[in-house]
């Protein structure tokens, strides 16, 4: 990789594994690809996982007696164990869904309901995304029930005061991400998780910008739900993972009727299939989630420590350059706490405008609220751009958006210059 | 740059952009709205004095966001002043992404459209005639919780 900075993983070699990345955008002089907050690219090991299972022995799982349904079945199956072992988590804890989203919004609409009655409380944060945000209050709105937000401070960290008062309601839920995807925050899940449970609430966490970059361990945290999502961390779009403590699972109704999660089926009514499935109404994203247990299987082999590590480089690259620049202010907490996304705001400069300049010259950030109007909102900013950093990025790509940073800010300083 | 694609930043979008025509309040509106672009929470407000013939004697806008809103807003309140409510109300997106002039990708005609979109709004917002002047638009949508 680059000279200057030894790092465990070989970019050079890692970025060949990935056929968008030798692509270059038509009219773009190059691609440096700083989204993977947004969504991450796939390794060829994903798509060759998903095609070899649609060109060779797809089926349907779980109803077929043919060989072509077997093997389709055993090879979800094994998908299930490989995403399990991954999180450090028990299989039978383990629910495909369609993405993070529908993750969050399964416990919503099948422990929220059963549970949450008029008048209980459920604490989020104000980093959270939309997706662990909007699902509580549609809950919250059903039920008569108060959403309370802990609050940010100018750091951009937790206020753990303010933390503290919100646990001293008894709230029934206590929901948060792991790491912010606007600030980069990495919060003390294990902590958070501890805290909830002792002011007698069940604690979900957002694990959607942890579980690509760190090493995930969900006994250790012992939440009672934890989300993931599978287009961020290497898998395909349309599959997301909802771990949930068996027990819960076991007590839960069912979120979403229809084929494969029932036990029976009479002209009156149902019985629930047990375990996962309960969850997993309709032909589950099948190709997704083996092309999900290859992305998985890449990361492990490449050591999710190492990509932290990392990607720690890039951000304090970063965070070094881009503070030297005039106009700039980086949100988001101290390095040491920190994952690798970098937002930003640039004086007298709109994030779209800087976000299309950028991709003029084939720079790809994102700009916006990022889903996260809450936060931005308390941040007193509409919008922000955001540099996020993946293992195939490296101190290049850091430099490149440095270099764009400053060469736009020259198009809008006409007057100033005069 | 793709050959299809056109420099958007030319003089005359920075013109509007770095000194807007008509941002701000005004004094004495008799139409009034507000509106956002949920992909990337650019605001726009335009505010109008339409007279009892159904003239635009005044149009103001104010808001946040990138410079092609903005810019677009700003070509579009000198463009409607002393005209016809009637005329304007038949002043097509198409019209105004030809007003703007640099051809603009399906999410930037987005922030172009925006403050057309509160424009075209705005004549179905009447301000109730209630302290006697001029108050600002309704609720911003966008920040219902």
């Amino acid at each position: 990789m680059q000279p200057h900075s030894p790092s465990l993983l070989d970019v050079q070699r890692i970025k060949q594994d990935f056929p968008i990345l030798q692509k270059v955008p038509e009219g773009r002089p190059r691609l440096v690809f700083l989204d993977s907050a947004a969504s991450s690219q796939k390794p060829q090991t994903v798509i060759d996982a998903m095609t070899q299972c649609m060109e060779q022995y797809y089926a349907n799982v779980h109803r077929g007696i043919y060989s072509f349904s077997e093997e389709s079945t055993e090879r979800y199956e094994l998908a299930r164990q490989t995403i399990a072992q991954f999180l450090n988590t028990d299989t039978e804890s383990v629910i495909f869904t369609a993405g993070c989203t529908a993750s969050v919004n399964t416990i919503a609409r099948s422990w929220g309901d059963a549970e949450v009655q008029r008048g209980d409380l459920i604490v989020a944060t104000q980093m959270e995304h939309h997706a662990n945000l909007v699902p509580w209050f549609q809950l919250a709105q059903r039920k008569e029930a108060q959403v309370q937000l802990v609050r940010v401070t100018d750091d951009g960290e937790l206020d753990w005061e303010h933390w503290q008062r919100c646990l001293e309601q008894n709230p029934k839920i206590v929901a948060f991400t792991a790491v912010s995807n606007v600030l980069g925050t990495i919060n003390p899940v294990a902590r958070m998780v501890q805290a909830a449970h002792r002011a007698g609430a069940i604690a979900v966490v957002d694990a959607a910008q942890a579980a690509p970059h760190q090493p995930l361990d969900v006994r250790a945290w012992d939440a009672d739900f934890v989300v993931v999502s599978g287009h961020k961390m290497l898998g395909p779009s349309g599959i997301g993972i909802l771990c949930g403590k068996p027990e819960l699972l076991n007590k839960m109704p069912p979120f979403l009727g229809g084929g494969g999660m029932i036990s029976k089926v009479w002209e009156t009514g149902f019985s629930c299939a047990e375990g996962p499935a309960k969850f997993e109404a309709g032909t589950p994203p099948i190709v997704e989630a083996i092309g999900l247990a290859a992305a998985a299987n890449y990361l492990t082999k490449l050591g999710l420590n190492a990509i932290h590590e990392h990607e720690t480089k890039l951000l304090i690259e970063a965070h070094r350059i881009l503070s030297t620049i005039e106009g700039v202010r980086i949100l988001g907490p101290s390095l040491e706490r920190k994952a690798g996304i970098v937002s930003f705001t640039l004086a007298g400069i709109h994030s779209h405008d800087i976000a299309y300049l950028m991709d003029k010259q084939g720079i790809a950030v994102r700009a916006g609220h990022h889903c996260t109007m809450p936060l931005h909102k308390r941040f007193g900013i509409a919008a922000s751009t955001r540099a996020s950093f993946y293992l195939y990025n490296d101190i290049s790509d850091v430099e490149a958006l440095a270099e764009g940073v400053v060469s736009l800010q020259s198009k809008f300083r006409r007057k100033r210059a005069q | 740059m793709a050959e299809n694609e056109e420099e958007i930043y030319q003089d005359h979008v920075l013109d509007h952009y770095e000194d807007p025509y008509h941002r701000g309040h005004c004094e004495q509106a008799t139409h009034s709205h507000e509106g956002n672009n949920p992909l990337c929470g650019d605001v726009i407000s335009v505010e109008l004095r339409v007279d009892p013939a159904g003239k635009i004697v005044e149009a103001w806008f104010e808001g946040e966001g990138c410079c092609i809103s903005q810019a677009a807003a700003s070509m579009l309140m000198e463009k409607v002043e002393g005209k016809c409510v009637e005329e304007v109300k038949a002043f097509s997106a198409e019209d105004m992404l030809k007003l703007f002039g640099p051809r603009l990708t399906p999410n930037r005609q987005k922030c172009c459209l925006l403050s057309w979109r509160v424009m075209q709004s705005a004549f179905h917002s009447p301000i109730q005639d209630t302290e006697g002047g001029s108050r600002f638009g309704g609720p911003n949508l966008g920040e219902e919780q």
